[in-house]
């Protein structure tokens, strides 16, 4: 490991921009949201980025470093460099607001038009729903739950480049889980909006989203189960909720 | 050439074959079915055609053709077994199976060809 990292970042706006080089001191553990971090407050005072919790749980911190979608504070310089030569830039797919940070709006707002809102079929006033941990439903619904939102997997989906209108590979593995939840009233709705186009039927299964995901979920195993439970209901063979 | 990061998963990569393998299909299946009409209207014209095949270059190129055309059938069955079969873990197992039966295939006609 060389004691200088050779960092390329890219610096600009919505008209543009182009990478600066900086020289930072390597160290050891270093990850990639440290390495930004010494720029912004060492070299480059006006660098914009995002970050918050720092250890993998806001999913704010995602950035392309050296060409692949990461969440930078749970990688090391190491893994994503051999060589000490870092180019990173703003995530893929969106459009980006300045420096590090784009604007994500219309990553949520996908989330949104995939259903991914819960829809309650009761009140606080009934009893809790009594849903056993080894359900079939809740355990598809458990595989998908832990995503932290980073736009990774939009990030380096190669369908949602090609088709604005996919919901992508985060809002589909979300409306999975409701799917798979029993106190959700919205599941017919549901299966009859993300059977539309744009919505799992537009997924080429390039699995590049379960190969990408920081939090080791598979949004692809998600999406086929979408495809299989709308295939179902358009055949008549799926349950109503 | 050099893949970008986020398109070097073997999963990825074997979307990209199937891709490919059908697009190189689509545009030899026009000139097939175009030879294959000469036999209404010019039996002998067919005849004249097919003696091209005798062609070591074209032997080769139709050894490419079964390794396409086996490529895009095993593939095919491997994305219809992903998006309606219970998920599997083993989704790399099946992208390698699918290409050994390809080229297993492409070996058979070698043979008989050959042979």
């Amino acid at each position: 490991m060389t004691d200088t990292l050779q960092v390329d970042i890219w610096r600009g706006d919505t008209n543009g921009g182009s990478y600066s080089r900086y020289a930072v001191p390597a160290q050891e553990s270093q990850t990639i949201l440290d390495v930004v971090t010494w720029v912004q407050r060492h070299a480059e005072p006006g660098l914009a980025y995002r970050f918050a919790c720092r250890v993998g749980m806001c999913g704010s911190c995602a950035m392309m470093v050296n060409g692949a979608p990461r969440w930078t504070c749970r990688t090391h310089v190491r893994k994503a460099s051999k060589d000490g030569k870092l180019t990173i830039a703003p995530l893929r797919n969106m459009p980006v607001v300045k420096d590090l940070v784009c604007d994500m709006a219309e990553f949520f707002d996908k989330w949104i038009k995939a259903g991914s809102v819960f829809t309650p079929t009761e009140t606080r006033n009934d009893p809790m729903a009594a849903i056993k941990p080894d359900e079939p439903d809740r355990m598809n619904a458990n595989a998908a739950i832990e995503c932290i939102n980073c736009g990774v997997c939009y990030a380096g989906c190669d369908t949602v480049e090609a088709n604005p209108d996919y919901l992508g590979p985060a809002a589909l593995n979300r409306a999975w889980t409701l799917v798979n939840d029993r106190r959700d009233g919205a599941g017919s709705e549901r299966l009859s909006t993300i059977s539309k186009a744009g919505g799992c039927h537009s997924c080429h299964t390039h699995q590049s989203c379960a190969a990408l995901c920081p939090n080791l979920l598979n949004p692809t195993a998600s999406i086929a189960g979408l495809k299989r439970k709308t295939a179902k209901a358009a055949l008549g063979l799926g349950t109503r909720r | 050439m050099k893949l970008p990061p986020h398109r070097r998963d073997p999963l990825r990569i074997a979307a990209a074959v199937q891709r490919l393998s059908g697009l190189a299909l689509a545009l030899f299946l026009p000139a097939h079915f175009l030879v294959l009409g000469l036999a209404i209207e010019s039996p002998e014209a067919l005849d004249s055609f097919l003696s091209l095949t005798q062609n070591p270059v074209v032997k080769v190129a139709e050894i490419g053709l079964v390794l396409l055309l086996g490529l895009h059938f095993f593939g095919g069955l491997r994305l219809l077994a992903v998006e309606f079969l219970p998920w599997s873990p083993r989704q790399k197992t099946y992208a390698a199976g699918a290409l050994a039966a390809a080229i297993t295939l492409s070996c058979c006609f070698l043979l008989s060809v050959t042979g």
